[in-house]
Parts: structure tokens; C-alpha cells; sequence
């Protein structure tokens, strides 16, 4: 084992041991903000974009995504594509207008004149 | 026995050690004895699917008449006095649609044929994870065994149809919640299948086989296993709602307010029915491309060998096949054009299924082409092969009017949307698969099958499965919906339309007669059929230079490519095939073919 | 033949099989749970009314559990680390405190849950408890799922490394990936739930 080999091993622990600081800071800040409730389509935005930059740092560095070969991220992006599609598509079929929800009405077997 | 024959190959005598029966024949790691193991139990299937609709083709053509013969047999809670009860043919229909499709279809063309034939294709030694592969058999099998098994119980089987709509699956019978465990089952099944397929695909190829060197049979087998990975998990998360509706009392699906009987049920309600069809459909829309790719891809390595020349745009078909595996992930709301989405995203979801008729009439289109000019050789594997294009063909046409949402307002569950849908599974799909049967069996086996009987089953076959399903886009046209146990007796305006169930009844139990040439020649074959060389349709691809059947490793010596897979006719060349794993007499390696000849 | 880039890479893919297996595995679980949250979106739009989580749930405690399931990250990373520089007795520690962590994790998910049933609040009570025990039900299974895993790996699989090390350290880079994206859907699970 030569020592460079070690040299990086340590690099990557220095890395980690930063990444594990910054996700707990991350976690005090996005539990801080929910305690000054915002209005929820604001609280929705920052939670995610929190919980996004956590996500990265973990699959950057912890999963070695960072540097990973051409055919994983291929695979990633695709199913993002279809993460997306699937997180999105169906919500949409419930909005009759841009961005207005139908509440349905429901109607008992009397007064729908059977 | 001499059937054992076909499996002694795989025994890895090789190894220097005997292993015992149950490790040769049952708990074999080998991707052929899997591959054989996953067919034949999909047939069996298709088979047994295919008797539970020859008892609803009874009650269609003769409703509430008493079934000769076989009445007594299906027992009183189904069938008293020998008529069969709505909720028995319910039950019916749920379970062909559901066993046909899961446990018949892609268990043949994905883990039979894709298990068998892409190892040997791509020139490896085995699938990349060969106790996965095993494991994912076996999981299936118990799926399957699930399922059977759910006939059995109070109530009898799933009975909401193979789509399981909430609410009605919500409260229906105790089969409905052996069927979410089934799917269970046979969900996992695929993942570690699809999970197998990609990384051998991706890994294992030999030296020399880059990606535009695969044969079409592999790319379209790699989509089907994208699909599979990908669009699978949804519904079995949707399954895990559907069983705590059931089982825990949640509402995932059930409405607020609903009334079942006259009387409130018992739930917090504020769920959405719809849900259950959103994470159903896109699993179920991406999954009817799992059962075309493959029989697609048998298609096309049974016509280039059977033309003699080149599939016409390769590279046009490759990236058509990648291109519909995509669009099939966002076009799933066509099935739900009648649910009350808006016309903004329903004019989407109508686009997006616009769109991915185009790929598909590619890929059809070059099959249809690849035929010009050719030297056709017109045996069983070839017949059943053309055959597949004017049926496929009519099946995906008699989509167009569906996947458009105003006409669908008209023909949305309806007898059409039964006829289209057949169209192409049945004499589409299926008749793919038979072709591959007829065409791979020497490899397995090492003996060919009698042509004359498969001439039999193939017009037999053909004439009764378009005697069946014609007549369904006119009874739909008309207005017949579908899943109605009595054929739709109270439409009295299509009277004449619903009488053709009685021809079309006759037509199924034809059809059923004619796959008996099939089963003799099947196993008559494996015993006494004429002993097969290792290529005898001077075919070009990789598994045609191993034995037939080929040994545990498959290769004798490692594979190396040095052409493209259809390199038939080659002007100039001394034969009239040059196979994939021949070496050039010298000079550079052939490159891939681009473009069409 | 025997089977080739079990533990070596592919040249042109730059890949060992099991790697591409597991990234393909974790796509398949991203659809799983993505259909989870899909139902949530959908569910809780349709709502005439939904409750905030932090209304529901209790906080400060699944804030604890979010740390623990990052050390437990950074843990298996370093058993990961360490069997890169041969140091197996380390190794099985890093690893080991990955699993203890781990059943800290479902311990204090034991505690809300029985929290929870003890004030008659099932999943069958409203849609958002109904979401919330699925998601984090099916969160738990895969964390058991992993710990199974590791465990078998600080126990009885560690032989391995003294007949094929390369191997083994691939195996735990494996289950690693795993274990980070069991990680990575809390991160996203807990504030969904317990936030908005």
C-alpha cells in the first residue's frame, strides 16, 4: 500500500467528515425554519431546496456519485425524467384551469336524479 | 428419458462433479434451464388463461345456459346448476386479463426467451447474477401459485378486473387481496430479472460486440428491462395502499361520502379512486411495451434469417425502440381520458400518445420493408413471423381512434378497445412467441420441430384468431361495453352484433383445437425430431455457434465479433450468411451496418 | 468461463456488475417512493383541509432520528474507508456502530408510532396519518432490510475478506450505496412529513 494511496483515503475522510458537519447544520436550519411557518407554498420551496442540498452532499461524496462513470448518471437522469413525470403529470389532471384544484362535489344516489 | 437430453448440457460436467436432480433440473443456476423452466411455465399459463376465457366465450354466446360437459365441474357457489354467475364470470375475466398478461406473456417473451436466447446472443457464459436469476424464477413461481390458488378461497378470485379500479377492488372479496400479494410476488420477480438483464447486457458482451453489432432481438429485450426497472415500483406501491385500504382501513382510494348499498361505509374517506388509476396506468402503459418489444425483436432475427438479407434501418429501428421505451412513460393517462381531467393536460397526454405511434409504425414499417426484395423461405417460424405484421398492424392502427380523446369518448370500454388491445397481444404478441419457439427450439433441444404440423397450427390458428376478434371493433362501434357477463343483452340495438359472440365462441374453441398440433409437436419433438447441427437455419448470430443444446459456459471458446448481426448476402462473399463470430480472412473487421441496402 | 467484472471493472464501461446493479436497484427504489410522494402531492391537494405535520407529529424527536441516520451515513462511509486501508478491525467497528445507530433509528420509531396507536391514532384515522405510517413503514422496512445486511457483513459475510478482499470491499461499497439512499429518502421523507 503505497502512500499516496493512504494520503487520498485521508482526503476522502477530511471530505466526509465536512459533508457530515454541513448535513447537520443543514438539519438545525430547515427544523429552525419550519418553526417560523411560513406560508405553505413558500415552506414547500425552501424545505425542498434544504432537503435537495442535503441529498446531493450525501450522493456526491458519500455515494461517490461524483466522479461516477458516464452509464450510472445515464440511468439517474432517466429516472429523474420519469420521477418528475410521475410527481407532477397526475396533479395536473385535477386542475381543471391553470393551477386552480376542482374540489369535486359529492353527490348522494337521491339528489343526482337516478 | 430422452427429453432429459435437452438438459443434460447444462449438468456442469465440467465441473468434475455430478450434482444431483434437483440441482440440474429445479434449483439450477444455469440461464438456459431458467430460461426453459420461465417458458414452460408460461405456457402453461397461457394455457390455463386461455380456458377461463373459452368458459366466458360459453356465457357470451349462450347466456344463462348451462355449460355442457363441464358445468358440474366448476361447483355451485360458481356456477349452480351448471350457468355461470356474474360473479363467477367476474371473476373470469380478472383472472385472464391478469394471468395472460403477468404470469403468460412476459414471463415467455422476457424471462423464457430473453433468459435463453441473450446470453447466448451477446456470446457470454451465463446472466451476470445467475442466483438472482434463479431467485427471480422462483418468485415468480410463487406468484403464480398465488394466484391460482385464490380461485379457491371464500368468494373466489380477484373479481374488479385485471385493472383492480378502486373502489370496488377496495371492497370487493378476499381474492382481491391475494391477487395485491400475488402482485407482490411477481413484481419482485421482475425487478431482479430487469436488474440481470441490464448489467449483462451492459457488461457481459464479448470482444468486438459493441452496442450497433447487437442483434435487434437484445436492444428491444434492454428497453423491455428499462421498462420493467422503472415503471414496475409505482404499482407496487399502489399495491401496499391497496392492501392497507383493504387490510388497515386507510383511505388511500376510497372517496368521502361514499355510498355503497344504500349505506355510508365505513371509512375516514378524503382518498381519490383516481389515484389507484394513475399509479395503476403507468405501470400498465409502459407494460404493454414489455409485451411488444420482445415479440418485436423475435420478429426481426426471424425475418433477416428468413430473407436472406439485412433487416432494412437497423439503426432507425434501434433508436425508434429506445425513443418508444422513453414516450411510454408519459402517455398513460389515455386510458383515463373519461375520468374528468381537464383539456389542457388531457390535449397533452393525447400528443405524447400521437407521438409514440410514430416509433412504432417505424419499427413496423422497416419489418414490412426488410421483406422487399427477399429470398423467403417460408417455414413455421417464418409464417407465424410475417403474420405478426398486418395483425400488429391492425392492433396498433385501432389504437389511433382510442388514444385520440374525442373518439375515445365514444369507444373507451367498449368491445373495441377488447378487439384492439388482442389485436396486438394475441395474434400479435403470441404469435411472435410461437414463431421464436419454432425457431430457437433446435437450440434448446438440439432437434427441430415437424413443420407440418406447425403449418396446421399456424393457419389454424390465424383464421380463428381473426374469426374472434374482427367482429369486436364493430360490436364495440355499436356501443357494446365491455366486462358485462351477458354480452350486453340490453343493448337491443346491437342484437345482431352481440349475436356474432356465437360464431366468435366457436372460433375460440377451434383455436383451442389447433394448439393441440402445437403441444404434440412440442414434445413429440423434444423425443424423436429430427436431430438439429448447431446452425440449421444459417443463421449469423452468436448463439447459433454454440452446440445445440449448448453446454454449462455456452461457448466453447471465447467469442469474438467482428461483424454486424445481419450481414446475409453479402455481395461477393462465398456463402450466402456471414457470421457474426467468423474472422474476416483478413484486412480490417467488417464495420457495423449503417445504412439500408 | 467463468463470469467476468465481478470485482474488476470493464474497460469501456468503467463498471464492476454489482455497482451498475445496485445504482439500477436504487433507480427502481426512487420510482417506489416517488410514487409514495406522488400520492401525497395528489392526496393533499384534493384536501379540503390538511394538517401541518409539526400540528401531528413530534418534531424534536424525529429530529434526533434525522441525525442519527446521518452519522450512521457518515459511519458506513468510513467502514467503507477502512476496508480501503486494510484495517479490518476498524472496519467492523465503523460497521457495527452503523447497526447500533440503526436500531436507534427504529427504536425511537417504535416510540412514536406506539405514541401514536396509544391515542387511538391509526393509519385508517385520516389520509395524512395513512401516508405518514406508509411512508415511514415502508422507510423502516428498508432500514431493516439494511441492517440485516450489514449486519451478516460485521458477523459471519467479514470472512470473506481474508479469501477475496477486493471483493468484499465491493460488496461493502454495495451495501454502502445502499445504506446512503436509505439516508437520502429521510432526508426528503422528514421534512415532507413533519414540516409542512
Amino acid at each position: 500500500m503505497t502512500a499516496s494511496h493512504a494520503d487520498d483515503v485521508e482526503k476522502h475522510t477530511k471530505t466526509y467528515v465536512n459533508v457530515f458537519l454541513t448535513l447537520l447544520v443543514l438539519t438545525v436550519v430547515t427544523v429552525g425554519i419550519s418553526y417560523v411557518h411560513l406560508a405553505v407554498p413558500l415552506a414547500i420551496t425552501v424545505a425542498l431546496i434544504v432537503a435537495l442540498v442535503k441529498g446531493s452532499l450525501v450522493a456526491s461524496f458519500f455515494m461517490h456519485l461524483a466522479g461516477e462513470q458516464k452509464a450510472i448518471f445515464a440511468a439517474l437522469l432517466l429516472t429523474a425524467i420519469f420521477f418528475a413525470a410521475l410527481l407532477l403529470l397526475p396533479v395536473l389532471t385535477y386542475m381543471g384551469g391553470i393551477g386552480t384544484p376542482q374540489h369535486t362535489e359529492v353527490v348522494s344516489g337521491a339528489e343526482s336524479g337516478h | 428419458m430422452e427429453h432429459a437430453a435437452i438438459l443434460d448440457h447444462a449438468a456442469p460436467h465440467a465441473h468434475g462433479h455430478e450434482q444431483s436432480f434437483w440441482r440440474t433440473y429445479v434449483f439450477s443456476l444455469d440461464h438456459k434451464v431458467i430460461g426453459i423452466q420461465y417458458a414452460i411455465t408460461g405456457l402453461l399459463f397461457l394455457l390455463f388463461g386461455f380456458t377461463l376465457m373459452m368458459i366466458m366465450r360459453w356465457q357470451l354466446a349462450y347466456p344463462g345456459q348451462p355449460i355442457p360437459v363441464i358445468g358440474g365441474w366448476l361447483g355451485t357457489a360458481n356456477a349452480p346448476g351448471g350457468i355461470i354467475l356474474p360473479e363467477f364470470y367476474n371473476q373470469l375475466g380478472a383472472m385472464h386479463g391478469t394471468i395472460m398478461v403477468f404470469l403468460g406473456v412476459v414471463p415467455l417473451a422476457v424471462g423464457g426467451f430473453g433468459n435463453f436466447v441473450v446470453p447466448l446472443q451477446i456470446g457470454a457464459p451465463d446472466m451476470a447474477f445467475p442466483k438472482l436469476n434463479m431467485a427471480s424464477y422462483w418468485v415468480y413461481f410463487l406468484g403464480g401459485v398465488t394466484m391460482f390458488a385464490s380461485f379457491f378461497v371464500p368468494g373466489g378470485a380477484a373479481n374488479s378486473g385485471w385493472t383492480s379500479y378502486a373502489p370496488l377492488s377496495v371492497i370487493a372479496t378476499m381474492g382481491q387481496t391475494i391477487w395485491l400479494f400475488g402482485m407482490v410476488f411477481l413484481i419482485t420477480s421482475s425487478l431482479l430479472g430487469s436488474i440481470n438483464f441490464i448489467v449483462t447486457i451492459v457488461q457481459l458482451r464479448a470482444k468486438g460486440l459493441t452496442f450497433m453489432r447487437l442483434p435487434f432481438f437484445v436492444h428491444a429485450q434492454l428497453v423491455t428491462a428499462f421498462l420493467l426497472l422503472l415503471a414496475f415500483p409505482p404499482l407496487e406501491a399502489a399495491g401496499v395502499m391497496q392492501l392497507m385500504d383493504r387490510l388497515a382501513g386507510t383511505s388511500f382510494f376510497m372517496p368521502s361520502g361514499l355510498i355503497i348499498s344504500g349505506q355510508p361505509i365505513d371509512f375516514s374517506g378524503g382518498g381519490s379512486p383516481l389515484l389507484w388509476q394513475h399509479l395503476f396506468w403507468f405501470l400498465a402503459h409502459p407494460e404493454v411495451y414489455v409485451l411488444i418489444l420482445p415479440a418485436m425483436g423475435i420478429v426481426a432475427e426471424i425475418l433477416a434469417n428468413n430473407t436472406r438479407k439485412p433487416l432494412w434501418g437497423y439503426r432507425v429501428m434501434v433508436l425508434s425502440a429506445i425513443f418508444l421505451g422513453f414516450m411510454s412513460f408519459i402517455v398513460w393517462a389515455h386510458h383515463m381520458f373519461m375520468t374528468g381531467m381537464g383539456t389542457t393536460i388531457s390535449a397533452f397526454f393525447q400528443t405524447t400518445t400521437m407521438i409514440i405511434s410514430i416509433p412504432s409504425v417505424i419499427i413496423l414499417s422497416a419489418l414490412f420493408l426488410s421483406l422487399y426484395g427477399a429470398s423467403i423461405r417460408f417455414n413455421t417460424p417464418m409464417l407465424f413471423a410475417i403474420s405478426f405484421l398486418p395483425m400488429f398492424g391492425i392492433g396498433g392502427l385501432t389504437g389511433l381512434p382510442l388514444g385520440l380523446a374525442p373518439s375515445d369518448i365514444h369507444l373507451h370500454d367498449t368491445y373495441y378497445v377488447i378487439g384492439h388491445f388482442h389485436y396486438v397481444v394475441a395474434p400479435g404478441t403470441i404469435f411472435a412467441l410461437f414463431a421464436g419457439i419454432y425457431y430457437w427450439f433446435p437450440k434448446a433441444t438440439g432437434r427441430m420441430m415437424n413443420e407440418t404440423l406447425g403449418k396446421i397450427h399456424f393457419w389454424g390458428s390465424i383464421v380463428f384468431m381473426n374469426l374472434i376478434f374482427m367482429p369486436m371493433f364493430a360490436q364495440g362501434l355499436v356501443g357494446i361495453n365491455r366486462r358485462l357477463w351477458d354480452g350486453g343483452m340490453q343493448y337491443a340495438h346491437a342484437a345482431p352484433y352481440q349475436g356474432l359472440n356465437v360464431m366468435q365462441g366457436y372460433a375460440a374453441w377451434a383455436m383451442f383445437l389447433f394448439q393441440i398440433p402445437f403441444i404434440i409437436n412440442f414434445f413429440m419433438s423434444i423425443r424423436s425430431g429430427k436431430p438439429a447441427s448447431k446452425n440449421p437455419w444459417d443463421a449469423t448470430t452468436l448463439e447459433w455457434t454454440a452446440p445445440s443444446p449448448p453446454p454449462h459456459g455456452n461457448f466453447t471458446s471465447v467469442p469474438e465479433v467482428f461483424r454486424g448481426p445481419y450481414e446475409y448476402s453479402v455481395p461477393g462473399a462465398a456463402t450466402d450468411f456471414l457470421p457474426q463470430a467468423q474472422p474476416d480472412s483478413g484486412g480490417a473487421p467488417t464495420p457495423a451496418p449503417t445504412a439500408a441496402h | 468461463m467463468d463470469i467476468p467484472y465481478v470485482v474488476d471493472a470493464r474497460p469501456d464501461t468503467g463498471l464492476n456488475n454489482a455497482k451498475l446493479a445496485i445504482w439500477l436497484f436504487l433507480a427502481s427504489e426512487v420510482m417506489l417512493f416517488g410514487a409514495l410522494f406522488s400520492s401525497y402531492v395528489l392526496l393533499r391537494v384534493a384536501a379540503p383541509v390538511w394538517p401541518h405535520g409539526y400540528d401531528v407529529l413530534n418534531v424534536p424527536v424525529a429530529t434526533f432520528n434525522t441525525l442519527v441516520l446521518i452519522t450512521s451515513s457518515v459511519t458506513m462511509v468510513m467502514s467503507f474507508a477502512s476496508l480501503k486501508m486494510n484495517d479490518l478491525a476498524t472496519f467492523k467497528s465503523y460497521i457495527g456502530i452503523t447497526v447500533i445507530l440503526g436500531f436507534v433509528f427504529l427504536g425511537v420509531k417504535a416510540y412514536e408510532y406506539s405514541e401514536k396507536f396509544s391515542h387511538e391514532l391509526y393509519p385508517s384515522e385520516n389520509t395524512f396519518l395513512a401516508i405518514y405510517f406508509t411512508l415511514t413503514g415502508l422507510h423502516m422496512l428498508h432500514v431493516i432490510g439494511g441492517m440485516i445486511v450489514n449486519s451478516y457483513y460485521w458477523g459471519p459475510g467479514s470472512k470473506l475478506w481474508h479469501t477475496a478482499p477486493a471483493q468484499f470491499t465491493n460488496r461493502i461499497e454495495v451495501a454502502g450505496l445502499y445504506w446512503h439512499f436509505v439516508d437520502l429518502v429521510w432526508i426528503f421523507l422528514f421534512p415532507v412529513l413533519y414540516l409542512l
